[in-house]
């Protein structure tokens, strides 16, 4: 297990060089000149040259790439095109509203999901079951940015009971517990979470359904124990991929948390993001995803050595 | 959103023994499958309507007009109402629905050709090959589906194009697991080495064996991806990402209409219930040919 857990350490080097180069490789795909957003088409020549080599876009790739990741490393992800901002300062308040939606989603999903998924999975074929898989379908295929404008027409226009836009009253830009607040959070959160609630009820019904397949289970029920206690050998078997699912869950939801955040106006990444590509804001654009994409591949790694960790099938292995 | 991460458990040789009466089994269990036949259905006359859209739109999805604006639904001669411009509601949801369907199923048809011939390749070939064609995969698998798709079109700028570049990008490496891990299943079989030691050529083992099995596998698996696809298809349009006003699009009609929830709140959600019924049909459709195929992806 030790060997598997150090392999799979020394499996992040690789994965990140490949994220780096990725998102270093997205200022250089980007049509037009990566300047041209701080000068204007009708700047002279010598100051252009000048901001090139104060860039150090005058040097070759590897030299650019390799700087720009030292750098990275030390927390400089490079100032904002448009206001001159560092990104990692926009990023220091941008990452938390998003992490916080995420995990409210998530939490969600995950008490919903398995929930219906657990009940779906042990009464199978019955109404339930039927209802559960219908909300799992229909979960990951709603387009949840329309959801999201959906519940902003019932609740904020229609029912005026929840606010429409915005993480706290007046242009409040960031989190306090509250009711003032946590009002703010109900609408993007549900929204967000229909994705998790859907996968992870699929995933907990097909689980259960396996499980309740094995003979260790017609086992316990010779010997006579009752459906609760047969339930919570059944949740100790399905813990380990449900908790898998809902980690990796939570890693595409702050990815994944753009079209909500523009539908709420969350000041969270995605709206960082959704600014950055309207005004052409390359250096905002490549921190944000790079700090995504390594909190993504971050959080898989935990959760492979977590699931290691809890299944003794693969703590042998 | 995401991708849902590729297990290709397909028994392969069960697969290639009932070679014989396979489809004819399949037809039979899909015909007594009423959900998959109905959603099939929805599927085939979304693509009509996308077909023939010039014939079945009552009005000109782009003709505009200042005294029409925000016509609820049920206004006479405009069924659907008219949009933030006056423009015919009905006649551009199906006109969307062409270029709705387009930027969701182009991607997948492209990732299915450039994946599937990349696992391929690396399962046949296997070794190093198949080392640095995994590994590639596996950056891209490294970035959460909707912000690899967001961020390459937010860099290559706005526009169908690219927005089509960078969904084909995000499906490449489920569609190229998917079929390695088949092709490198096939591989090991007896009748591929049989066929080996017989002296074909490599082309032909793949032609004959190999993509046998693999297209059935890699096809089911698509027809999943297609869901998806028309979401964030949309998603980017709705973004701003994808196409640019004032072309008929579900999703950018989302955006251009959200200034409209408060006004006509039925109105501001009818694109999204286009996308939503497309998505779902197509989710439906594959679920049922999986089962009718008795694929497991």
């Amino acid at each position: 297990m030790l060997e598997y857990i150090l392999r799979r350490l020394a499996y992040v080097i690789p994965i990140s060089f490949g994220v780096t180069v990725l998102c270093f490789a997205l200022v250089h795909i980007a049509p037009g000149d990566p300047l041209d957003a701080v000068v204007g088409a009708d700047a002279p020549a010598e100051v252009v040259e000048k901001l090139k080599k104060d860039y150090g876009f005058d040097q070759p790739l590897p030299f650019q790439y390799a700087r720009w990741l030292g750098r990275a490393l030390s927390g400089d992800l490079g100032l904002s095109v448009v206001n001159n901002q560092p990104v990692a300062a926009q990023l220091a308040i941008a990452v938390p509203n998003t992490l916080m939606l995420a995990l409210v989603a998530t939490a969600i999903g995950f008490v919903l999901g398995t929930l219906l998924g657990g009940l779906a999975g042990y009464y199978q074929g019955t109404w339930i079951d039927k209802f559960a898989t219908g909300f799992g379908v229909a979960g990951v295929s709603v387009p949840h940015y329309w959801l999201g404008i959906v519940l902003v027409i019932i609740f904020a226009v229609e029912l005026n009971v929840l606010p429409a836009t915005g993480i706290g009253p007046g242009g409040s830009d960031g989190w306090k517990f509250d009711w003032a607040h946590l009002r703010h959070i109900v609408l993007p959160a549900i929204t967000l979470s229909v994705i998790p609630c859907g996968i992870i009820t699929r995933t907990v019904r097909a689980t259960v359904a396996e499980i309740l397949n094995q003979e260790f289970i017609q086992a316990l029920r010779a010997k006579g124990l009752r459906h609760g206690r047969i339930m919570l050998h059944i949740i100790k078997n399905a813990a380990p991929t449900v908790l898998a699912v809902m980690g990796l869950q939570l890693g595409y939801l702050l990815g994944g948390s753009i079209l909500v955040e523009t539908v709420f106006n969350w000041p969270g990444t995605g709206f960082l993001l959704n600014d950055a590509i309207f005004r052409r804001d390359i250096p905002t654009l490549q921190g944000t995803i790079l700090v995504l994409a390594m909190f993504f591949v971050f959080l898989n790694l935990v959760v492979d050595i977590l699931q290691t960790l809890t299944d003794p099938r693969m703590r042998r292995g | 959103m995401n991708t849902p991460i590729a297990e290709a458990n397909i028994d392969v040789a069960q697969v290639a023994v009932q070679s014989r009466g396979y489809w004819t089994t399949v037809l039979q269990r899909l015909r007594r499958d009423r959900v998959t036949l109905f959603f099939g259905s929805v599927v085939l006359a979304i693509i009509l309507v996308a077909i023939f859209a010039p014939l079945l739109a009552p009005h000109d999805p782009y003709h505009a007009s200042m005294i029409k604006r925000l016509k609820p639904v049920g206004t006479e001669g405009h069924l659907l109402g008219t949009d933030e411009t006056g423009r015919d509601m009905l006649s551009r949801l199906i006109y969307g629905a062409r270029l709705s369907l387009f930027m969701g199923i182009m991607p997948v048809i492209n990732a299915l050709v450039i994946g599937g011939a990349l696992g391929i390749i690396a399962g046949f070939v296997g070794g190093r090959t198949n080392m640095i064609i995994m590994r590639a995969m596996d950056v891209f698998y490294a970035f959460p589906s909707v912000l690899l798709a967001i961020a390459i079109s937010g860099a290559l700028g706005a526009g169908i194009f690219n927005a089509i570049i960078s969904l084909t990008l995000v499906f490449i490496p489920p569609l190229a697991r998917v079929s390695e891990s088949v092709t490198t299943q096939v591989r090991n079989l007896d009748y591929v080495d049989a066929a080996r030691a017989s002296g074909a050529r490599a082309l032909t083992i793949i032609r004959v064996h190999v993509l046998s099995n693999v297209l059935g596998a890699i096809f089911i698996y698509s027809t999943s991806l297609i869901s998806v696809s028309i979401i964030l298809a949309s998603g980017l349009s709705f973004l701003g990402l994808g196409t640019k006003p004032p072309e008929p699009e579900w999703g950018l009609m989302l955006n251009t209409l959200r200034q409209a929830i408060y006004v006509n709140p039925v109105l501001a959600a009818l694109p999204g219930v286009m996308i939503f019924i497309t998505s779902l049909s197509f989710n439906l459709v594959s679920d049922g040919l999986r089962s009718a195929m008795d694929i497991k992806v």
